[in-house]
């Protein structure tokens, strides 16, 4: 029989995670500063405020696990839109690279613009 | 509404065909006819060489599932009127093996049924006949919608998974799984977890939930998948805490 698998459930857990906060936080984040601030419906922060908020460690940490959960929640459902929806089984390998590569790739950059 | 419709009927006799071909049959057109009753009337009147199971004809038995212009159906609800004016494809069930014409092995399904153990497990008790088990309202709520499976395999039959990882559980035994582990009188979920929280159980289901559009008793698979995915992930977690805070 099959043994019950540790890592499926956390992986699972992590997409999820990366889900939740990624329709939590993104759309308030894309509101504020996509539309709210530029069309001047509120007043935006100043450079000063909002420079000392983002210098905080714990805003950095958390944008950077926002930015990784993200990633990590598209890898995943993207790699199995590739890997069922269009049925290329064959290139798993070449798919779980690009999916998983792309998420250690973006979360470095993420690293490199928050704490470098 | 023309008088008539063309069915184009899949056919393989694997005593004479090397692979399944497709052949055409008229049958009347009339507003209250299933597609099963455009195959009885071939088989009554056109062709009496043409197999298919069916049982009930009123989506109780689940027999007569088959692929209707490319979609997994029950062809007893599937009305030929809203094919007109045609021509129908009818296939056997996609991914099963298939024995003749539209007949389609489900022995892949009949082995993994019992292994998530369909009824209800009581461990403290004799047995279910001695004892009277009083249920509420909301207790049957908590499953009653899994209980309505039919086992008519269109989840299967729809499900990209299965097509591609044979080895996959399946929608209907994980939701026939879950209605018993919600069931307020069964006592099995932990043996049945052994089955479901593995790569091939539940961990297998990427979420397409095609299962649940093609099921035709309003059974919800993709939602019993994903709701023990989190009781399996919860599970996990417990797991690493020290033994006495689990």
């Amino acid at each position: 029989m099959a043994r019950r698998s540790s890592s499926e459930a956390i992986g699972w857990l992590l997409f999820s995670a990366g889900g939740m906060v990624s329709a939590l936080l993104v759309p308030v984040l894309l509101l504020l500063f996509g539309v709210v601030f530029p069309l001047g419906l509120l007043a935006p922060p100043e450079h000063a405020h909002l420079s000392a908020v983002l210098r905080h460690p714990f805003i950095r940490i958390a944008l950077f696990v926002l930015c990784m959960l993200s990633l990590l929640h598209w890898a995943h459902r993207f790699r199995y839109t590739l890997h069922d929806g269009l049925q290329l089984k064959q290139l798993n390998k070449l798919i779980n690279l690009l999916c998983y590569g792309g998420v250690v790739a973006g979360s470095s950059w993420a690293a490199f613009v928050l704490f470098g | 509404m023309p008088d008539t419709i063309t069915l184009q009927v899949a056919r393989y006799r694997p005593d004479t065909d090397a692979a399944p071909t497709m052949q055409e049959y008229v049958v009347p057109l009339r507003q209250e006819w299933a597609v099963l009753d455009g195959l009885n009337y071939i088989k009554d009147q056109l062709d009496g060489t043409l197999s298919f199971r069916w049982s009930c004809r009123m989506g109780i038995c689940g027999s007569c599932g088959m692929t209707v212009d490319g979609d997994p159906a029950l062809t007893c609800g599937t009305f030929l009127a809203d094919y007109a004016p045609g021509p129908v494809r009818v296939e056997p069930l996609a991914n099963f093996p298939v024995i003749r014409d539209l007949v389609v092995g489900i022995d892949d399904f009949m082995r993994k049924l019992p292994k998530v153990k369909p009824w209800l497990v009581r461990e403290d008790e004799p047995g279910v006949a001695d004892v009277e088990f009083l249920q509420t309202p909301p207790q049957l709520d908590e499953y009653q919608q899994y209980s309505m499976c039919i086992n008519c395999m269109l989840c299967y039959a729809a499900c990209p998974v299965y097509a591609i990882e044979p080895d996959f559980l399946g929608p209907a035994a994980i939701a026939l799984a879950q209605r018993y582990n919600l069931d307020s009188r069964d006592q099995g979920a932990h043996q049945r977890m052994d089955v479901l929280a593995t790569a091939e159980g539940v961990w297998a289901c990427t979420y397409v939930g095609e299962c649940t559009s093609a099921c035709p008793k309003g059974v919800d698979p993709a939602g019993a998948i994903q709701r023990y995915k989190l009781t399996a992930a919860t599970r996990t977690l417990r797991s690493f805490l020290p033994r006495g805070e689990r």
